[in-house]
């Protein structure tokens, strides 16, 4: 049944989504072009696919490297604040313990300020610790930001989960730590890998950190090598481009395969208010 | 016979002996303090140093401004008071990175929430052909800004991209650049914040559309209710949850902006498209600034906690 406004509904939302394709479709297109050509057609369909610089970027050992430190820093970054966002989070969610409620809202002061604000004295403490141009004076600062959020996250839903089974398995002689590891966390793993996904999508496309905390070639991650790329091939958006494009791709389809938790994470917060 | 030793007394365990059992106690022990640790180290005592730092002048040199360096006999830092404070106030690069931050902010309430809650009203229903349009929407999100600034600077670049091809259909002798052109340069940023962030405003709604009951929205058809009705009256009234919470996130997104304008502009062309975040790293951190930089940031700190602490008190009082 053909209505009109069920068509302009469509036609609305395509015109969004080719805002959206078009310019993504001329960057991995843009990869395959010359330059000559980059500038005559912009968004078409190359005429010659040149593999060349795709070809050249892929067989960089340094790109590997790029995404290799970006991952290990993630990794890093995801597994640190995982162990020590819920253990502190069960704390608040078990025990109503002397400060707890002011420990509660001094991690919350940590949601109210953008992380830029300190990040000279930042870059300081993590001078003086010695961690400068290793991936720790990434991880670590990370982990501190997503702290306060992931504790957040981890208490609603520890709390949520029903009291009698701690009650029985402390009849049996199980005390809170044991709880913790052989209960909690494995009824917890919606929750774990929805913060996981989270941390790592944002560590991943850090750059501010990076650029701040790492000086030396070897330890940039990617966010950082694109910079660099773009800054020695000014002239040749096609190399650009094609770098932008093969680090894109294998991070848009783990996002799109993990939509799901990404999703959750954004609405957990959004309809409890 | 009984004597007064023989009682049995059964004192009720004191508070501490009941931590102490089931390790209720070890287990704060181990689980509290390195999250808190880690938090303090490297959030909060930053954040408070900046404010001891701020009334210094100093380049980073030495263990902290006031310390005492023996080499030359004097301290490393020297005490300016709140001259760093006035520097940057009175910077025209600073208001202009100001001004350009509350623009974001503006837009963001003003252009990009609104489309959010268009798009979202429009595809919230699950059917096969909304699920394509919501992953499409939502790509723009989880792309790292300096791609995405990297892609709009090509896209905008006036020897390629779009702003050739406006340029040629113009008819222009030169090329466009919009990036190197002094009002269109945080323009176009402002562009690309709408551009990449309103998938992330469209599922926060999405997801609060989808926990509106069925049956009001069905009761208000039979009386007659128009689809724009329903949303005036009965969807976005019952979104307000989840509109405040988007309001915090873009006012809060908005004051951090820095990883899309140094792909794009840098806070070129003459520093006039900086934004907050981006001045105090190029004039606090690149010049290592530390005090001046450390000012910039408390600055920062009390926009950032005064907005919250209003917000939370006021707009999401009793939610």
């Amino acid at each position: 049944m053909f209505s009109w406004k069920e068509s302009g509904r469509i036609i609305f939302l395509l015109v969004v989504s080719s805002l959206i394709i078009v310019p993504l479709l001329a960057t991995i297109l843009g990869g395959f072009k010359s330059n000559g050509e980059l500038r005559v057609s912009p968004f078409g369909i190359p005429q010659t696919w040149e593999l060349q610089f795709y070809g050249e970027i892929l067989g960089d050992a340094q790109f590997w490297r790029y995404l290799w430190n970006s991952f290990l820093i993630s990794i890093l970054t995801v597994v640190l604040t995982l162990v020590l966002g819920s253990m502190c989070a069960y704390a608040f969610a078990q025990v109503r313990f002397f400060g707890s409620r002011f420990l509660f809202n001094y991690l919350l002061l940590g949601l109210m300020f953008p992380f830029a604000a300190a990040i000279m004295p930042l870059f300081l403490t993590v001078r003086d610790l010695g961690i400068l141009d290793t991936p720790w004076g990434v991880v670590l600062p990370q982990v501190g930001f997503g702290l306060a959020f992931s504790i957040m996250f981890f208490r609603t839903f520890f709390a949520q989960m029903p009291e009698e089974l701690f009650d029985a398995a402390r009849v049996d002689g199980c005390g809170y730590i044991q709880f913790f590891w052989r209960f909690t966390l494995p009824l917890s793993t919606p929750i774990l890998a929805t913060i996981a996904t989270f941390v790592f999508v944002q560590s991943w496309n850090n750059y501010l950190l990076p650029l701040i905390m790492l000086n030396d070639r070897e330890g940039y991650t990617w966010t950082l090598g694109a910079m660099d790329y773009r800054g020695e091939y000014a002239a040749e958006w096609n190399r650009t481009l094609a770098f932008v494009s093969a680090t894109l791709a294998p991070a848009v389809v783990f996002f799109l395969a993990a939509q799901k938790y990404i999703v959750a994470g954004l609405t957990g917060g959004a309809v409890k208010g | 016979m009984t004597t007064a030793d023989d009682h049995i007394t059964i004192k009720t365990p004191s508070v501490w002996q009941r931590m102490m059992a089931n390790g209720q106690l070890r287990m704060l022990v181990i689980f509290v303090p390195p999250a808190i640790v880690v938090f303090t180290v490297f959030v909060m005592l930053p954040m408070l140093q900046a404010g001891f730092f701020a009334p210094y002048k100093w380049s980073g040199y030495g263990p902290a401004p006031w310390a005492f360096n023996e080499d030359t006999g004097r301290e490393f830092g020297r005490w300016v008071g709140s001259q760093n404070f006035e520097r940057f106030w009175g910077h025209s690069a600073f208001q202009t990175a100001f001004t350009n931050t509350l623009l974001v902010i503006a837009v963001s309430l003003l252009i990009q929430l609104p489309l959010a809650l268009l798009l979202a009203l429009m595809i919230y229903n699950n059917s096969r052909i909304n699920t394509i349009f919501r992953l499409i929407f939502f790509l723009p999100y989880i792309m790292a800004e300096v791609a995405t600034g990297l892609i709009f600077s090509f896209v905008l670049d006036g020897n390629y991209g779009l702003s050739k091809w406006v340029s040629d259909l113009m008819g222009l002798e030169e090329a466009f650049f919009p990036l190197a052109e002094k009002p269109w340069a945080f323009y176009s940023i402002l562009a690309v914040i709408v551009w990449k962030y309103f998938g992330f405003h469209m599922m926060i709604y999405i997801a609060g559309l989808q926990s509106i009951s069925r049956e009001m929205l069905e009761a208000a058809s039979i009386d007659g209710a128009k689809t724009v009705q329903k949303a005036i009256y009965i969807q976005i009234p019952l979104l307000w949850p989840a509109i405040t919470i988007s309001i915090f996130y873009s006012v809060l997104g908005g004051l951090q902006v820095f990883d899309l304008v140094m792909p794009m502009t840098a806070g070129g062309p003459s520093n006039s498209s900086h934004t907050l975040v981006s001045y105090l790293y190029n004039f606090g951190f690149i010049r290592l600034n530390v005090g001046f930089g450390s000012a910039v940031g408390v600055f920062l700190f009390a926009v950032g906690v005064i907005f919250a602490l209003v917000y939370r008190n006021t707009v999401q009082r009793g939610q």
